[in-house]
């Protein structure tokens, strides 16, 4: 990974110094940049000109690179100290979402804290890599039968809590984000097997007992979208219209006819990459998914390159954890993967998941400067 | 520190999270690669697919109705025109409950189940994303109520549309006839593409005989929609071609003047113009206002139409047959002159009946004392019923229905107007395929005086009248004069047809009758003799009366004691001017006595109306034209 290689001890410019000053990655800075203007510029067609949200959004984005900017430097020795405060706050929080939440779309999500509406799980999404990296790291690796079991209880305990809500991807990001730290403190393969077969075995069951009549229909829509042309099956196939009339080079920015009149639902929410395959066709979608993977190799290079454990499983994870967004996002509107309710990372109009995005990106940059500068 | 931490190798844990980084690193990019393949299937292979689907989705074909073509009388009066109306229009796509739409609508009007039915049928041949008219024409006040309130409706509209109005409105509906909205039976006959975007069809008369004329031809419009179905802009458009005007024969004048001659009595008129067949007026009265129809009738306002003695809305003139009684002389009269069974001086004494040789039965005279010995004139002057049993007598059945069928008689003039009635011209041949029965001497004699089986529509007897004031001749009768496009400027008129050409044997005949003829009017002992007053032209007619019931062998018939209803119609038949005709008359007034009294009197002030300005006219251009000559040297 030659792109990544980043030597503070060359002679710095200004803005290097200052990007050295607060802490902040250059490389994974600037990448983030990059996309959140490709985020904005692709938000200002999907909402239709609407300059208030573009407004809003901004708003969103300062607040959310400020706390970015501002976990970056918190000391990795900090943060792996508040793991398990947070892990436990935060599945209270989740247990108090379903006794005293507010309802929202049909889902139990929000928790009204006076003076801000807050989303424990999205905070999930954060606390628990945290917490397994910080359980797992002081442990010898790979990991043994005991901490494994020990791992499935802290992973399935929260993820079940938001399965409840329910909210499918929320519980989905945060499963993965705790099996990628498990994966990553080198559960063997065999265990792996094993345990891809259990849940190969209990897919049927899981059906059955675990889903919500209306995530069985979206994985039955999935399988045969025109079956439902009008009901659920409507967002799969505007969604796959509006990118395969892209084309190549798609049809032009704000001159996507399915986005421009409406026939794409949550354009600018969870079907956001509809729009952008419309207006930049193939080729802006093949850049777009190149930013994303530029950003997600940089994660795993300052994971493979951090001085300890923690870091490492935290950063590696948070960066396995951005990618799932994208594949469930991407997959989902081209038609690969059912309905989820995930965004499309940092370009989907929505501060929540900016938030928590962002500060990750913040707990990666303090793992990459704990290497440089706790030397 | 834990015993256990003593256990970790450091570099062995770094190493084994690195080549999982590795592990994870690979299969995000085989992952990616996965969705990557899939954008290019989508994006690159399928594209022309989805762009058609795109392009299905957001461009629509809407229909743009055509203008109906206007209808104007001879000299340009607007008989039929498109005023624009408000209407409540429902798109159904965009309605989420229609039933419960429907429902809250009824708080603000009222919508009557039949409404209601009708907008069901309209929806089904509108595709979902078109609107479809629920109320036509509202009022002020239901647009006020509606306007306010429009926005707790989704898919609900109001538009502006045109819908066809009669400015004249009960004045010559029976010429016109009228347009309603499209039901079940006008689909099955019409063009649904044509149709695509209009509401409304001829139902009755001229509008719907000229349907395809007057309704043009449907624009489209290619126009961009948003996911509700909401137009956005037209991309292209192809205008629709506006139906063509109608000129028409009628004089609305004349029109209107004739139905107020009626005075609130019932009967029908036909004025034509003998020499081209051009129908100056087509009254049936009483008639009613086509508006009412326009939008759809309510019940109550068609109960009032549907009264079974007046019935407005039957139009005698074209669909009424009645026995035409003594208006047939002068066509009998002249078959019996070129027949040669009679010679206008030949006398024939009636002493007030006749009676078939070895027969009891006696066959009366209207005037109980007889007329005594009179000959052709005389027979049609004072209609003496017994000269014409004699006639028909000797004349036979087979002569006279071959003789009368030259004049039109028991045949459909073929107007261009719908619902026309043929009549009946009796036969033996007729008897015996339509009763079974053989034909009896006795009913020969009925019909020479016009009673009997013979029946004739008030359009019939003008077109015979007409044939009878130019020697034979009969032009088709017709209500449009010319046809005018908008689009294009092009004018058709519609030319005279001649229908029928009876060859005079001897041009004295004709002469004999119309002579009789206007001494029906102009003698002193003529039966419409009081119309001839102050009469600046000459008139050849003949009244008749038709009996509604037949009265017993020795009663006699008291006008007095017969209850209005059970009266006999009088009728009346005239050209003028004798000499040279420019119009033919049949008038019937229903239960109206005799023709003399009623009849007679309205075809003279149409006369006039019609005939003295023409004459005013040329003796101007005489005094002029004389003028001018006696300045030349």
């Amino acid at each position: 990974m030659s792109l990544v290689g980043v030597e503070h001890h060359e002679q710095a410019s200004l803005s290097r110094r200052l990007l050295d000053a607060f802490r902040l990655d250059p490389m994974l800075v600037g990448l983030l940049a990059l996309l959140s203007a490709f985020g904005l510029i692709t938000l200002y067609s999907a909402g239709g000109s609407n300059m208030d949200l573009m407004i809003r959004q901004l708003t969103r984005l300062a607040l959310a690179t400020f706390l970015m900017v501002a976990v970056a430097n918190v000391s990795l020795r900090v943060l792996k100290k508040m793991s398990l405060w947070f892990y436990l706050g935060g599945v209270l929080l989740l247990i108090a979402v379903i006794a005293f939440g507010e309802v929202g779309k049909g889902a139990q999500r929000w928790l009204d804290l006076g003076f801000v509406r807050f989303q424990p799980s999205e905070f999930m999404k954060l606390a628990m890599p945290m917490m397994l990296a910080s359980y797992l790291s002081d442990k010898v690796l790979p990991v043994g039968w005991r901490d494994l079991l020990i791992s499935a209880v802290l992973i399935l305990v929260p993820v079940l809590l938001i399965a409840k809500q329910p909210d499918l991807g929320t519980a989905l990001l945060v499963g993965s984000a705790g099996f990628f730290v498990l994966f990553l403190a080198g559960v063997r393969w065999r265990i792996l097997t094993i345990l891809g077969l259990v849940a190969a075995a209990a897919a049927p069951l899981l059906w059955k007992f675990a889903l919500h009549d209306y995530q069985r229909g979206r994985i039955l829509t999935l399988l045969n979208p025109e079956n439902d042309p009008l009901g659920s099956g409507y967002h799969i196939i505007q969604s796959k219209i509006a990118i395969g009339s892209g084309g190549f080079y798609g049809k032009g920015w704000l001159n996507g006819t399915q986005s421009q009149l409406n026939f794409i639902p949550e354009r600018s929410t969870d079907f956001i990459f509809s729009v952008f395959g419309e207006e930049f066709g193939l080729s802006g979608a093949l850049l777009l998914v190149f930013l994303y993977l530029l950003i997600i190799y940089r994660g795993l290079y300052i994971a493979a390159m951090s001085e300890d454990n923690y870091g490492r499983l935290l950063a590696g994870a948070l960066s396995l954890t951005f990618f799932v967004y994208l594949f469930v996002n991407t997959g989902m509107v081209t038609g690969l993967l059912p309905v989820v309710g995930v965004p499309l990372p940092l370009v989907s109009y929505g501060g929540t998941s900016m938030v928590t995005l962002m500060v990750g990106f913040g707990m990666i940059m303090a793992v990459g400067s704990a290497r440089r500068f706790l030397r | 520190m834990p015993p256990r931490e003593q256990l970790k190798d450091n570099y062995q844990e770094t190493c084994l999270i690195r080549r999982r980084l590795i592990v994870a690193a690979v299969m995000v990019l085989l992952l990616m690669s996965l969705v990557l393949v899939r954008l290019y299937v989508l994006q690159v292979v399928e594209h022309d697919h989805f762009s058609t689907l795109s392009n299905s989705n957001r461009v629509r074909l809407k229909a743009l109705p055509p203008t109906r073509g206007l209808i104007y009388d001879r000299n340009g009066v607007v008989l039929a025109d498109n005023l624009p109306a408000y209407r409540l229009e429902i798109i159904r796509e965009q309605v989420d409950d229609l039933d419960d739409t429907l429902l809250r609508l009824q708080q603000y009007v009222d919508i009557s189940p039949q409404t209601i039915k009708k907008f069901r049928l309209a929806s089904r041949r509108r595709k979902p994303y078109e609107s479809v008219p629920l109320l036509l024409n509202l009022s002020d006040d239901q647009l006020a109520r509606l306007a306010v309130n429009l926005h707790k409706f989704k898919g609900v509209e109001i538009n502006a549309r045109l819908t066809r109005n009669y400015p004249l409105e009960q004045h010559a509906v029976h010429a016109l006839g009228y347009v309603g909205r499209i039901d079940v039976k006008d689909l099955n006959r019409l063009d649904e593409a044509n149709y695509a975007g209009t509401s409304y069809i001829g139902k009755l008369g001229l509008e719907k005989y000229y349907e395809q004329v007057l309704h043009g031809e449907v624009g489209y419009q290619r126009v961009e929609v948003n996911a509700s179905g909401r137009t956005l802009r037209v991309l292209d458009q192809q205008p629709p071609v506006s139906g063509k005007n109608l000129y028409l024969t009628i004089d609305s004048r004349l029109q209107r003047l004739a139905e107020d001659l009626f005075k609130g009595e019932r009967g029908a008129l036909v004025a034509l113009d003998p020499n081209n067949g051009e129908v100056l007026a087509l009254v049936s009265m009483p008639s009613f206002d086509p508006n009412l129809f326009v939008n759809g009738i309510s019940y109550d306002d068609y109960q009032l139409l549907r009264d079974p003695f007046q019935r407005p809305l039957f139009n005698r003139a074209l669909t009424g047959q009645y026995p035409p009684g003594s208006t047939t002389k002068p066509f009998f009269g002249l078959n019996g002159l070129e027949d040669s069974v009679i010679s206008a001086d030949k006398k024939v004494f009636c002493g007030g009946y006749y009676q078939l040789p070895n027969e009891e039965r006696k066959y009366r005279d209207w005037k109980k004392e007889g007329h005594g010995l009179v000959d052709l004139d005389a027979a049609i002057t004072q209609s003496c019923d017994v000269y014409f049993y004699s006639l028909a007598y000797n004349l036979g059945i087979d002569r006279m229905s071959a003789f009368m069928k030259q004049f039109g008689f028991g045949e459909k003039t073929g107007i261009d107007s719908t619902s026309e009635q043929p009549g009946l011209l009796p036969s033996r041949e007729w008897k015996r395929r339509a009763r079974g029965m053989p034909w009896f001497p006795g009913e020969t004699l009925i019909t020479g005086i016009g009673q009997g089986a013979l029946l004739v529509t008030p359009l019939q007897l003008a077109s015979a009248t007409g044939a009878l004031a130019i020697q034979g001749k009969r032009y088709q009768p017709h209500l449009v004069k010319k046809i005018e496009s908008d689009a294009d400027g092009t004018v058709e008129n519609i030319e005279p047809t001649v229908i029928g050409q009876y060859h005079l044997k001897k041009q004295l005949n004709w002469e004999h009758v119309v002579k009789g003829m206007e001494r029906v009017v102009h003698g002193i002992r003529g039966t419409a003799h009081r119309i001839s007053r102050g009469l600046k032209y000459r008139i050849a007619g003949k009244t008749g009366t038709a009996q509604v019931f037949s009265i017993g062998q020795d009663e006699e018939y008291e006008e007095e004691n017969v209850k209005k209803k059970l009266r006999d119609h009088a009728l009346f038949m005239a050209f003028a001017p004798a000499e040279k005709p420019e119009i033919a008359i049949a008038v019937i007034v229903e239960n109206g006595g005799h023709g003399s009294s009623v009849a007679a009197p309205i075809a003279r002030k149409l006369m006039d109306a019609y005939l003295l300005p023409k004459i005013e006219q040329r003796k101007a251009a005489k005094t002029s034209a004389g003028g001018t000559a006696e300045k030349k040297p």
